[in-house]
């Protein structure tokens, strides 16, 4: 019965989603759009790095890495043929990537498997290390891509990178993606298999004795959170249009870290809110740059400036509320209500007092 | 039924014997003590049968397999289940979700059925969730089930520890020290939840504790180790009058009393 209305309220509020969609692709300006689609995208790198990361316990730094395959897949499988001649200077575009040709949806999902594959063969060897260790063995990993990705001009165009990739993603695909995107990693959350990741986070030799085979685990989680990731660098591209190695450097894996970790380690609410506002934050502070004035102050201009507020902000977050944004609080249809009935009865109560 | 067989095994840690020559047979529903002065093996021991380590010499057979060297989580799925000397919960989950994890090695639904809830997989969690209900009422733990495993006191965890093992429906159950931290009221509890399960869960224990009246009171047989090397074995009675033992155990114990 509490299911049943559950369900039905999830997709009441699917509607709304939809309707929201609608209006905003159709009425905000290119630039509030675009906003919200990084935001979207944000979304599902947060969420696939949550998985790998707050629930399953491993310091996965590859996130770039596997947006960067995501991206040059989608890329080279979108591209219009007469753009594959002109833009390939240094070297031309070699068989098959000339001919072959995918409509958005595919290249997004072969994106993602792409990217999977070569997550579980990372995997394998590299689950194996904890902790710290871990962290630089991924990271090693995306900046090994890039460097590929900076070397073989023949299929990427080296350093000069693809120009004139069509401008496919819209809010409808972004904001699609990351709801897919969240129904399937809180599917696997809350299930038993969800719990084995978490025992493992948890305690790796309690997790062991009771059954769970760790390497199994890990590398599928880390291939899950590598598949959404791919996707997710394949929506980046076509937002984009232009895409060069240089767009997946290790600051790419820093800000969804940064969004991971300020919506609270393991908190998919956490990440979806955090996602939104980190990519709002940094527009909004944008003017910053240019140089301003405080009081009788004048501050130059200054490149990187809300990147070092943002910087300070995730410290003095990270320093006082350790559980993220919201302390770990998940969204739930009952918490919702709860949440809604209490507000309503106070609203009452005052009302009653002031009669 | 002969159901653990260790063959004469012995464990180095560099130029450290921590066990040595170590052999012990099972059969099928004993209770069987293993006490020792501190550092003598006794978790070593643990530690090599669960797999976490690996005997240097010889090896040690389960219901007539070997399963030496094997993984941890092999020998779990095999029927070998353990508890910690410095309990390790799920510290951060629910108490209910600590036990539901005991059963995932059992789980028949592919990871496909468990994201998209198919109805053979809702069937199978609810069923989990029933049993887990059941062994926590075994040890009045039920009405805690939402509470984090982390801050429930340090009697219920060892509890807690010794019912997700039960989870995993072993049929050999290692204790290491389970009624460690625990005041003599619970530890009497513990005592008859032990002789208890042997029989509800058709199980063979090995049990490992500093408390002598629990082993004592509750044991068939006992096996003493010190220093790496078993000194004695025999029942209760000829444990406490067995010179050797009195001189390396009780010895110790009369010197800290
Ligand atoms: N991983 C290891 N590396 C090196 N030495 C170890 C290791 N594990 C155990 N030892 C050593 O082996 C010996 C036996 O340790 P063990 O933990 O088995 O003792 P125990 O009988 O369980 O003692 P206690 O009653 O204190 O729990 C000790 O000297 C210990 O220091
Ligand atoms: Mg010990």
């Amino acid at each position: 019965m509490k299911k049943q209305k559950e369900k039905i309220c999830t997709i009441i509020a699917l509607i709304i989603l939809f309707i929201l969609v609608y209006f905003a692709q159709n009425r905000l300006d290119a630039y509030k759009i675009r906003i919200l689609n990084l935001g979207a995208i944000y979304v599902t790198l947060g969420v696939s790095l949550n998985l790998i990361y707050g629930f399953t316990g491993q310091f996965s730094l590859g996130h770039a890495g596997f947006m960067a395959i995501g991206a040059y897949v989608t890329a080279l499988l979108v591209l219009p043929p007469y753009y594959k001649e002109v833009s390939f200077i240094l070297e031309p575009l070699i068989w098959p990537f000339t001919v072959i040709h995918a409509p958005f949806i595919i290249a997004l999902f072969l994106s993602g498997l792409f990217a999977a594959l070569v997550g579980f063969l990372i995997g394998l060897p590299v689950l194996r290390l904890k902790g710290d260790y871990l962290g630089i063995a991924t990271l090693g990993f995306a900046e090994i891509i890039r460097v590929i990705a900076n070397n073989l001009p023949h299929i990427t165009n080296g350093a000069l990178g693809i120009k004139g990739i069509p401008e496919f993603t819209n809010l409808w695909w972004t904001i699609g993606v990351a709801v897919v995107t969240i129904y399937i990693i809180k599917g696997l959350i809350n299930s038993s298999y969800g719990r084995a990741l978490m025992a493992i986070r948890e305690n790796e030799i309690a997790a062991e004795v009771i059954g769970i085979n760790l390497t199994n685990n890990k590398v599928m989680s880390f291939t899950i959170s590598a598949f959404f990731a791919g996707v997710a660098g394949g929506l980046f591209a076509c937002l984009l249009t232009t895409i060069d190695p240089k767009a997946f450097m290790f600051v790419m894996t820093f800000n969804i870290l940064a969004v991971v970790v300020l919506g609270g380690l393991g908190s998919i609410t956490g990440t979806v809110i955090a996602a939104f506002l980190y990519n709002i934050f940094l527009e909004y502070l944008r003017p910053i740059e240019a140089g301003f004035n405080l009081g009788p102050v004048h501050f130059p201009p200054i490149p990187g400036l809300r990147m070092v507020s943002f910087s300070i902000l995730l410290l003095v977050l990270i320093l006082y509320k350790q559980r993220g944004l919201l302390g770990g609080i998940e969204f739930t249809w009952g918490g919702f209500f709860r949440f809604c009935n209490k507000l309503f009865s106070n609203k009452k109560s005052t009302e009653g007092s002031a009669s | 039924m002969e159901i653990l067989n260790i063959d004469n095994i012995t464990m180095q840690f560099g130029g450290l014997t921590a066990v040595k020559n170590f052999e012990l047979r099972l059969q099928s529903g004993e209770l069987v003590g293993l006490i020792g002065p501190n550092g003598a093996g006794k978790t070593t021991i643990f530690n090599m049968i669960t797999g976490i380590y690996t005997p240097t010499i010889n090896r040690i057979y389960f219901k007539e397999m070997d399963i030496t060297g094997m993984k941890p989580d092999k020998i779990a799925k095999l029927g070998i289940a353990r508890t910690f000397q410095n309990v390790r919960l799920m510290e951060n989950l629910t108490v209910i979700d600590n036990v539901m994890i005991g059963f995932h090695l059992r789980l028949r639904s592919n990871l496909a059925s468990a994201i998209f809830k198919f109805p053979g997989y809702i069937q199978e969690e609810e069923n989990i969730y029933q049993k887990s209900i059941e062994l926590l009422e075994k040890v009045d733990l039920e009405r805690c089930k939402m509470e984090n495993a982390g801050s429930l006191p340090y009697g219920q965890q060892r509890k807690l520890e010794i019912v997700r093992a039960l989870a995993t429906e072993p049929k050999l159950l290692l204790l290491d020290e389970p009624a460690a931290g625990m005041n003599p009221q619970e530890t009497k509890e513990l005592m008859c939840f032990i002789q208890k399960i042997i029989d509800d869960f058709d199980l063979t224990i090995l049990l490992i504790e500093h408390d002598m009246k629990v082993v004592m009171g509750i044991c068939e047989r006992i096996v003493v180790l010190n220093y790496g090397l078993t000194i004695a074995e025999g029942n209760p009675k000829e444990i406490q009058h067995n010179p050797e033992v009195i001189k390396a155990y009780l010895g110790v114990e009369a010197q800290y009393a």
